[in-house]
């Protein structure tokens, strides 16, 4: 079954435990600035956001690059970038609609979100729920049952 | 491990800022944050020295944990010489702002002298230089975050800043991080303006990655995270109502001073409560809290994000306010609120933005206005003095009016600039003023809760609940219950709380996890990020050594016994309600005792044998 990270926003506090198990397992380093995934914090509104790749199927990013870096991973559907073919050109992170894909000065290379393999480690670290793994086909479940228990009972039965 | 090693010493008055390594020998002595920075302070300063003079210091000091994963491992706290007390200050703050310093690769930061002109001070890795800041002084914390995050074009720039109250002189003022997060007590905001140093912001993208052995160090975080999600009150009480969970609570044992500690339950209690932020309100059918927030790394996240109702008189014409914001904390909405017996929510809310906004410490604010209040009733502070404002108890509009004025330093807000124990002087009444050391008593009466009574008296700080936050043992029962109202075994429960309390600072971690975790769970955090071994016991023992470092500072600059008192109001004058009716604070049935089981003499002194025992500089 393909899973699909599922964020919530509601439930996020802001706490930032998510970009430093990103970076923990990718980096080896608690390191915010290296983070795939991103908590977007608007003061004034009160909300906190997180946000990383969602794993298009039509990848922009993986069309876009010119050296085949970006592959698909048919186990858990993530588009990965395999570093030693990464040029570093950049094309990818211009071509990305959500700006989800970013270069890494550092090693020269794109990094972006690649499931951690299957065993995202941003929903692991997360300790409100704001980021889970689920089934890809039924994102939406957890606001069908919202809206699922706001049903009137009373009105089906005539009583 | 976990430490950078590396520390930056900023002189401002030759403009330079020059890294140097970290004493190794101190930080096994010391931990870290807390404890580290105070064995600087003490070897570089005078104890005697005009805290507002050059030749104090200022120290922003991260913990090994700071900046990992460990659950609250994202604090900071500021060491310096207080201008409230005289005493050693050291004030803790969450938010953002300590773990970033630490990604960019510091342990701390020694600010030494005084800058000729405003400046501050801009670090993006190992680079730091100081920056003119001329165009920021005379601007709101909130105002210079904005300027400083739009000059430098970078989102992701951590700010911690000082306002117009500690540019005026304020003894109470703050440094605020992140707009709403604050090292509030013992004014060493003030001490910050007195530099001349306007602003720190920090870019740091090295991260963390000194830890002594990771996989056992995540094991040991995750089963801590584990037992904070599971504990009653840091899975649910906190996050739910943070810490105002405490308002209706305190209020029912009767420990909730009032008006000026006159009294110690409030009748307005439960309006100004964690619940009542929860209820809608006529306007807009929108609650007070918004959501909760929480620090870096902290899966507790008690703060509270709110916003004030548009139609209320404090913000109708002000759309600025009408924005979230750091809401109401226990701490805050006790001073602003029952101590001032000013039971609407909406104005504690906007003072309380205000002391955000203008970085005022709210305990001491709220305390100072509350002695202000008595003195006008009094009639000893009249309309002359206030521009025509009734400063009396339950005066919405005057609270209000007060934060203004003490933000901008304006009109009555000089004399409130003072603080309830000069305030007080000054109008010769020093008998109103609730504080200890000269520093505004906190959220717990101690004739309700006679713990709190000899942690006040006997706080390095001056009065203060988190040096031995020991509400938990005696109303909440954590680690185990304790009579509030009984005086026997409490020197031995303040002092194991002081030195537990000393080593959690010391590590980076917040205080509140200890409502959930004991130093078993600590120990093996620490245990596995840093070199050497640190066990329960020797987390303790760094604790003390804390304590007694802090306490030879205070000796060292001019205080004495007779300081570890309280005001005679709570040693006098019998609580007129609730459970503690009748009672007093019996103090003098536990400071013997205490001093005993510290190693002092009879006068408070250090002994020889204590001095040796911890290795104390001389």
């Amino acid at each position: 079954m393909l899973k699909s990270l599922n964020i919530d926003p509601g439930k996020c506090t802001g706490c930032l435990q998510c970009e430093m198990a990103c970076s923990l397992e990718n980096e080896g380093v608690f390191n915010t600035a290296k983070s795939r995934i991103k908590v977007f914090t608007f003061h004034e509104e009160g909300r906190f956001v997180p946000y990383t790749c969602t794993q298009c199927d039509e990848a922009w990013c993986m069309h876009a690059c010119p050296v085949d870096a970006i592959v698909l991973n048919p186990v858990t559907g993530s588009k990965d970038v395999k570093s030693d073919l990464c040029v570093g050109c950049k094309v990818c992170t211009i071509a990305c609609p959500f700006g989800t894909v970013n270069y890494n000065a550092d090693s020269g290379k794109v990094v972006k979100c690649d499931l951690c393999g299957g065993d995202p480690q941003c929903a692991s670290a997360c300790p409100t729920d704001a980021i889970t793994y689920v089934d890809a086909n039924a994102t939406g479940l957890d606001k069908m049952r919202q809206w699922a228990g706001k049903t009137d009972n009373a009105a089906s039965t005539g009583a | 491990m976990a430490w950078t090693r590396q520390i930056l010493r900023v002189n401002l008055s030759e403009g330079s800022c020059i890294p140097e390594p970290l004493n190794m020998d101190w930080a096994n002595q010391y931990l870290g944050q807390r404890g580290l920075a105070t064995r600087y302070l003490v070897e570089e300063i005078d104890p005697q020295c005009d805290a507002l003079g050059a030749d104090n210091k200022m120290i922003m000091a991260t913990g090994p944990l700071t900046g990992t994963m460990a659950s609250t491992g994202g604090r900071y706290s500021v060491i310096t010489k207080s201008p409230l007390t005289g005493a050693v200050a050291c004030s803790n703050s969450g938010g953002f702002f300590g773990a970033e310093l630490k990604n960019a690769g510091w342990d701390m930061i020694i600010f030494e002298g005084k800058s000729a002109e405003p400046v501050y001070l801009h670090i993006e890795n190992d680079s730091a230089r100081l920056m003119p800041a001329t165009d920021l002084w005379g601007k709101s914390c909130w105002e210079t975050d904005e300027a400083l995050h739009a000059r430098h074009q970078d989102p992701q720039m951590r700010v911690a800043v000082v306002g117009r109250s500690a540019e005026k002189g304020c003894l109470y003022s703050a440094v605020i991080n992140d707009l709403h997060r604050a090292a509030g007590r013992s004014g060493v905001g003030t001490v910050m303006a007195s530099k001349n140093l306007k602003a720190v912001t920090v870019r740091g993208t090295l991260g963390v990655g000194n830890i002594q052995d990771p996989a056992r160090f995540m094991n040991a975080v995750n089963a801590g995270k584990k037992v904070l999600a599971e504990n009653p009150v840091t899975g649910e009480g906190l996050p739910a109502l943070g810490t105002q969970v405490l308002m209706n609570v305190i209020n029912e044992v009767g420990a909730m001073p009032t008006r000026n500690m006159r009294e110690t339950q409030f009748e307005g209690a439960s309006k100004i409560s964690g619940e009542a932020m929860l209820e809608p309100r006529a306007s807009d059918g929108k609650a007070n809290l918004t959501r909760n927030g929480g620090c870096f790394a902290c899966t507790i996240a008690c703060g509270r994000i709110s916003t004030i109702d548009r139609e209320h008189f404090s913000v109708k014409e002000k759309p600025q306010y009408w924005g979230n914001s750091g809401g109401l904390e226990y701490e805050a909405a006790w001073a602003l609120g029952s101590d001032t017996g000013v039971d609407d929510l909406d104005a504690l809310t906007y003072a309380n933005f205000l002391c955000n906004e203008d970085g005022m410490d709210p305990i001491s604010f709220g305390a100072t206005v509350a002695a202000a209040m008595e003195l006008f009733e009094e009639g000893v502070i009249t309309t002359q003095h206030t521009d025509g404002v009734e400063l009396k108890f339950g005066n919405a509009q005057a609270l209000c009016w007060a934060a203004e004025q003490v933000a901008t330093g304006t009109g009555f807000g000089a004399d409130l600039h003072l603080g309830s124990r000069r305030l007080c002087e000054k109008y010769g009444r020093p008998e109103l003023s609730m504080t200890v050391k000269g520093q505004e008593f906190p959220a717990y009466d101690p004739r309700g809760i006679q713990g709190m009574g000899l942690t006040y008296a006997t706080s390095n700080r001056g009065a203060c609940h988190l040096r031995s936050y020991t509400v938990s043992s005696e109303i909440l029962g954590v680690p185990e219950k304790t009579d509030p109202l009984q005086t026997e075994g409490k020197a031995g429960l303040v002092k194991a709380f002081q030195d537990a309390t000393a080593a959690v600072d010391s590590a980076g971690l917040c205080v509140f996890t200890t409502f959930a975790w004991t130093l078993d769970d600590i120990a093996p955090q620490i245990d596995a990020a840093c070199d050497g071994e640190w066990s329960p016991e020797r987390l303790v023992e760094v604790g003390e050594r804390i304590w007694q470092l802090e306490r030879d500072f205070n000796l060292k600059a001019g205080l004495t016994a007779a300081d570890d008192t309280l005001p005679q109001r709570l040693l006098k004058d019998a609580a007129k309600s609730g459970p503690a009716k009748g009672k007093v604070c019996e103090l003098g049935d536990m400071l013997p005792e205490y001093y005993q089981l510290r190693g002092w003499t009879a006068d408070g002194q250090l002994t020889a044998e204590t001095r040796s025992k911890f290795g104390l500089p001389s």
